[in-house]
């Protein structure tokens, strides 16, 4: 009963919040988006926050995050003047991205907080994009990020005033990986709505890398939306970074809306975090389209992790491929839903899912759920999950070379692993998470040392016994 | 180098093997054979230290002087003991060279010897591809995913030529095997022959010790050795089948 107070009083916290502070709220907003926040909010006001019973959430016991007092911002709560480089620096050997910083989700930049180079990108803050490109922020902004997939889209929907804004025109390869990082770090409690835009034009290609990260052990709450339009014949590459304090609560929705003949691959790595929600939406809107959706957790402690996906095949001739595999140690809980649909008129769609998890511990937990929803009759779809132990065939096999009990183990978990790591396209990229996901297995990755890609301090050079650069 | 002395395993309650005893010393081959289900591939799986189902109730294994039943498996394969696998596992996942690489260094440190240079250890590779007549490529593949049934009993032995164990044991080594390939295990298993080093082969059928001549050959039955000869007991187990002893045991 406590938490069900509680939990209805963050909620009416926020309403209140809304109520008194419209005009702050809708400062940067045209008369589109005002509307679409009063209506996100009516959404919000019936649905309010999930709880165990409603569907998609009986597994993620959100109400202990809700019941604390939090912090929450309608204005930028640090100095203009921060040096975000002082507070983290990227130091992946060989890794260039263009690097676009939000400090507890607010938009940090010196020159104006966009820019637009030669080919026409547009990279920056929401809030300035509102502003200055404010057709097409109304043209894209809270389309398909859908209100009623949650009482937090709807409240993302209604409060969030800033995030990144990436625009692709038409017809233009991005060479430099985006890399987004929304640091967050306050020495109270706080909770953080941020919203991002993507858009890709047509037969044009990205790569983004989003980062969570934080750099102290605040407890945090943060309810992050991300809309990326991928028009016809574009690709995005697109990384999601988790290492986040075991005191954070991370609700993660990114919607993907892929138009004729778009490709999108992307891949979420959750390394670390209290309790983290990743819900991927993806509408296959136009033909031709493929979809390649992955993700590693390697969880312990009492860390909770849930990916929840979605697929929604609209068009015939689309396939998408899904495939999660995690390792969950200690008392560390994860759960897995995947959904794809079919509908009527997709027919020749392939659609496989894959959730293969392994348990290293008894009191280790995993609900996993596939679920294929499939009303056109020319489809080939499957799906499978698995939970198992390390395979006690494989460990006899090792051990029988004399390769001893921690390193045999380490052999197996990473080879589990390294299936989705060697996915990632971005070669630098691919070898840091590598060496991260050998530190994370051995025990060794500390969150207040570094966090996902930006440290202060150098790392220590890692030495295997095995070597397994060479794996 | 090896002494069983009446040893007896249960699988779940139901004893396998039956009081055992077999002596092994430097520079033998010895055969162990017997119709399915006789205990051999659990003898096998015994020597090697595999746990679990596997209980030794009673008896005694030394090996180099040493009683090793409370040794672990990789203590085991580092004083080195080898067990050739009937299945060999695959490993997706896990490359053949780092699968290698890291046991020969544990196996090294064990001893309080130094890593193996890059050197080494392409040098050892090279040489035991050779010897069982790997490509290049098998070397960057995961461990036995997606092998013929051929290239992971190569594989086996390609991992005997890394390791030079002082006492080998090929568990139905033959098995799945075509003539040719029969005959590239058997000239590698030859070719590791020394005058320190043991082999024990266990097999189903004679053909196997057309191309590796053991020293002594031993018939299993109901998990006991019932009868032990020279190399013309095989011979006759070929022509007279398993029955004659059946009937004397």
């Amino acid at each position: 009963m406590e938490t069900k107070t509680s939990h209805t009083a963050l909620g009416q916290k926020m309403i209140q919040t809304f109520e008194d502070n419209e005009k702050l709220i809708f400062r940067n907003d045209s008369s589109t988006i005002v509307d679409r926040r009063k209506k996100a909010m009516e959404i919000f006001r019936e649905q309010r926050f999930p709880d165990s019973k409603t569907e998609n959430w009986r597994n993620t016991d959100i109400s202990k995050a809700l019941a604390l007092d939090y912090n929450y911002y309608l204005e930028p709560g640090f100095q203009k003047h921060v040096d975000i480089d002082k507070m983290f620096q990227c130091d992946i050997p060989h890794l260039q991205t263009k690097m676009i910083s939000q400090l507890n989700g607010w938009f940090i930049s010196e020159n104006g907080n966009l820019t637009k180079d030669v080919q026409g990108v547009i990279i920056g803050s929401l809030a300035g994009a509102k502003k200055n490109y404010s057709e097409l922020v109304d043209a894209h902004y809270g389309l398909i990020a859908d209100d009623i997939k949650s009482g937090f889209v709807a409240l993302n929907n209604a409060f969030a005033e800033d995030g990144v804004f990436i625009y692709v025109p038409d017809n233009v390869e991005v060479k430099v990986p985006l890399q987004m990082v929304n640091i967050i770090n306050h020495d109270e409690n706080i909770f953080i709505q941020n919203h991002n835009l993507v858009i890709i034009g047509e037969n044009s290609s990205l790569q983004l890398v989003q980062c969570d990260d934080s750099v102290d052990h605040q407890r945090s709450l943060i309810n992050t939306v991300t809309e990326i339009f991928v028009g016809k014949n574009a690709s995005l590459d697109h990384y999601k970074l988790q290492n986040k304090n075991d005191n954070s609560t991370l609700i993660n929705s990114i919607f993907f809306d892929l138009k004729r003949d778009a490709r999108l691959s992307t891949n979420a790595i959750t390394l670390n975090g209290g309790l983290i929600r990743n819900e991927n939406y993806v509408t296959l809107n136009g033909e031709n389209c493929e979809a390649n959706v992955m993700g590693v957790y390697l969880v312990d402690k009492a860390q909770h992790v849930d990916n929840q996906i979605f697929i929604d095949h609209a068009f015939p001739n689309c396939r998408s491929n899904e495939l999660f595999k995690g390792i969950i140690d200690d008392s560390a809980h994860a759960v897995f839903n995947g959904r794809i649909l079919v509908r009527k008129d997709a027919q020749h769609t392939n659609a496989y899912q894959t959730n293969k998890n392994i348990l290293l511990t008894d009191k280790a937990t995993v609900n996993t759920k596939p679920f294929l929803e499939i009303y056109a009759d020319d489809v080939k779809c499957s799906h499978g999950a698995t939970i198992g132990q390390i395979d006690e065939n494989a460990m006899f096999y090792l051990k029988s070379r004399g390769i001893g009990e921690h390193n045999a183990k380490m052999l197996l978990m990473y080879a589990f692993a390294a299936e989705v790591i060697n996915n990632i396209r971005i070669e630098p990229l691919k070898i840091r998470i590598d060496d991260m996901v050998k530190k994370r297995l051995r025990g060794e990755l500390s969150i207040c040392e570094q966090c996902v890609l930006h440290c202060s301090t150098m790392e220590k050079e890692i030495k295997f016994e095995i070597d397994l650069s060479k794996v | 180098m090896l002494s069983i002395k009446n040893l007896h395993v249960s699988i779940e309650g139901k004893e396998i093997i039956k009081g055992l005893n077999l002596e092994v010393h430097p520079g033998e081959v010895h055969a162990i054979m017997g119709p399915n289900g006789t205990g051999k591939s659990t003898l096998a799986a015994v020597i090697a230290g595999r746990e679990g189902i596997y209980e030794v109730t009673e008896g005694e294994i030394f090996y180099k002087g040493k009683d090793i039943s409370e040794m672990a498996i990789e203590d085991r394969a580092r004083e080195g003991i080898f067990l050739g696998f009937q299945y060999p596992v695959e490993i997706p996942g896990v490359s053949i060279t780092n699968f290698m690489r890291t046991a020969i260094n544990e196996i090294r440190q064990y001893k309080g010897l130094e890593q193996i240079s890059a050197a080494n250890f392409l040098k050892d590779m090279e040489e035991a591809k050779k010897l069982v007549g790997i490509q290049s490529k098998l070397t960057n593949r995961s461990v036995n995913e997606g092998f013929s049934g051929g290239e992971k009993k190569k594989n086996e032995i390609f991992q005997m030529a890394m390791l030079k164990p002082d006492l080998a044991i090929l568990d139905e080594t033959d098995s799945g095997l075509d003539i040719d390939a029969l005959k590239v295990v058997a000239n590698g298993v030859n070719a590791l022959k020394t005058d320190q080093n043991a082999t024990i082969v266990i097999t189903h059928y004679q053909r196997l010790l057309d191309y590796i001549i053991p020293d002594f050959v031993h018939v299993l039955y109901n998990g006991r050795i019932v009868k032990s000869g020279g190399k013309e007991l095989a011979l006759e187990l070929e022509s007279k089948g398993y029955d004659w002893l059946k009937a004397e045991a």
